[in-house]
């Protein structure tokens, strides 16, 4: 069974990449050839340097798309605890402290506690997850994720029957995320799905990326990833799951209500108020593509919200 | 210095912005999303020099210079070159040459008509910037010029319009911008050095 290490060993001690990664690499390579002349970024430090490397086994559902650059997927995020720009979070997410690390687990369930990190972990058979990432903003991003199905770890605290909608909340300590002294988002962050959204078998938690532990400014130590929303549902930094009856007031909806629902499902017919959905741009390329429903996992999802009006409920 | 040396002069300051990005995109520095690193660079600079543009008459005001003056036009031209580039870049990047897709975004969305309707105010001073124009135009070259205030409070707001939480940028620019216009009100200088190439009292 897979283990998740935590970088606690010494970069220099750490062992070359599994040669599962290899796989990867090739992959890589080819891509890197294709846009090498629009992302030289490529040939900057290695990202994920110091790291410790996670071993994983092949998941379902991946996408089997050229993956997006290590240097574009570590250094173009949207995590505004770091810093509104998309360079902030790599320059700033340094102060962060993933370790020690630990979840509040409230709400309606048998097991309501505080559990350290390696709680959480223990037993979980990490997985590899090729995603799409779509942001509301028009970009996307193929992603491999280690990680595991959140209904492993939801089943764990089994959820009563009032468990209705879980609620995620991001660590809130300007101290450590040096963007919440700036009143931009109402801290913290909080991102909620209703319970089948969140049992589905897509729906995982990442605890990293291209075969290494979560870089801080992808959210470390553990985030969710739920691929057929807009990238903002993702929420990074997990400290709080709780089990509700009523669907939580999250964070972009609180904002901004007109412009970001609490569904948020990518959805080409629907646009932003201020934007066009139809189309994207994968990250590396330099034309847009087109948005699919549910970002391409409609056949997975689109059962979810049979009978929902998804132009009222975006 | 000769008139002319010291407008090429002028042309070579206000092309860098431009150039710095085109090596920026030659050298792969602009980031994962060069496309966007596009707009936001021509879009930047656009409204810059379009601040920048209403920015010398006061200077000129304040100072008693004339060179603000001079080139005062330059930087208005520049600021709707960069304008048209950053349409381009919209036009051929974001939206595929598409022009019905262009066409639906622009009229679609309120931010991007917003910033087409700023260019298009742009469009008959641009073209109406040469000195055989402000002869022949007489004192409505002046009152057609004054097409840029709309223009650059419609730019501001199409600025402010693209933002999704962070508005300190844009604020900044809409203060510089009010200032601008604010100064404007009371008629503390004469209007007739407001003209460029020759004076008009009016
Ligand atoms: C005087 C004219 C204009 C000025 C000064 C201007 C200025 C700007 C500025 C400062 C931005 C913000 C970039 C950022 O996110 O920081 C922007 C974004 C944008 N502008 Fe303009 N603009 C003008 C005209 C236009 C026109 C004519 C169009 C298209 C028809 C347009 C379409 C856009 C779009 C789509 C964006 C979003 C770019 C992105 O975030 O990827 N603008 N503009």
């Amino acid at each position: 069974m897979a283990r998740l290490h935590l970088p606690l060993i010494p970069s220099g001690e750490i062992t070359p990449e599994p040669v599962y990664l290899n796989r990867r690499r090739f992959m890589q390579v080819g891509t890197a050839a294709v846009l090498a002349p629009l992302l030289p970024s490529a040939q900057a430090a290695d990202p994920l340097a110091g790291l410790a490397p996670l071993s994983s086994r092949p998941g379902p559902f991946g996408a089997n798309e050229p993956l997006t650059d290590i240097a574009a997927v570590t250094g173009y995020n949207n995590f505004y605890e770091f810093g509104t720009s998309k360079t902030d979070p790599a320059e700033n997410a340094h102060t962060l402290r993933p370790h020690p690390w630990s979840v509040t687990v409230t709400g309606a369930c048998a097991k309501p506690a505080n559990y350290t990190l390696e709680d959480l972990l223990k037993g979980q058979a990490l997985e590899d997850r090729v995603y799409r990432l779509r942001c509301v903003e028009g970009w996307s991003m193929v992603i491999p994720w280690v990680g595991f199905p959140l209904s492993s770890l939801l089943g764990r605290f089994q959820p009563t029957r009032n468990a209705k909608y879980v609620t995620f909340t991001t660590l809130y300590d300007p101290e450590q995320m040096p963007g919440q002294r700036r009143s931009v988002l109402p801290w913290p962050y909080v991102e909620g799905l209703r319970m089948d959204e969140a049992m589905h078998p897509l729906t995982i938690i990442a605890v990293g990326l291209y075969g290494r532990v979560l870089p801080n400014q992808n959210g470390a130590p553990l985030r969710l990833v739920v691929p057929w929303k807009y990238g903002f549902k993702s929420i990074k930094s997990i400290v709080r799951i709780s089990f509700d009856e009523t669907a939580p007031t999250t964070t972009w909806n609180r904002a901004a209500p007109k412009e970001y629902g609490f569904y948020a499902n990518v959805n080409p017919a629907v646009d932003h108020p201020r934007w066009s959905q139809k189309r994207e741009r994968r990250i590396g390329e330099l034309f847009r593509r087109d948005t699919l429903p549910f970002n391409g996992y409609a056949e997975a999802v689109a059962s979810l919200y049979q009978g929902l009006d998804l132009k009222r409920n975006f | 210095m000769p008139a002319s040396l010291w407008r090429i002069g002028v042309w070579g300051l206000l092309i860098l912005p431009a150039l710095w990005t085109i090596i920026g995109l030659q050298r792969g520095s602009l980031g994962p999303d060069p496309v966007e690193a596009l707009m936001i660079a021509s879009g930047i600079w656009a409204l810059r020099l379009l601040l920048l543009t209403l920015a010398m008459t006061p200077l000129q005001g304040l100072s008693g210079w004339v060179w603000p003056l001079t080139i005062r036009r330059q930087l208005g031209l520049a600021a709707f070159f960069y304008a048209l580039g950053h349409l381009l870049v919209f036009a051929v990047f974001d939206q595929n040459l598409d022009p019905a897709a262009a066409w639906r975004e622009i009229v679609e969305h309120k931010a991007v008509w917003l910033g087409m309707l700023a260019l298009a105010l742009l469009l008959p001073l641009a073209i109406t910037s040469t000195r055989g124009w402000i002869r022949r135009l007489g004192p409505n070259w002046k009152r057609l010029h004054r097409l840029i205030y709309p223009a650059a409070i419609l730019a501001a707001i199409h600025f402010g319009f693209q933002v999704k939480a962070d508005l300190r940028e844009p604020l900044i620019y809409g203060a510089i911008l009010t200032v601008l216009l604010v100064v404007r009100l009371p008629r503390g200088w004469q209007r007739g050095s407001r003209t460029p190439g020759h004076t008009t009292i009016s």
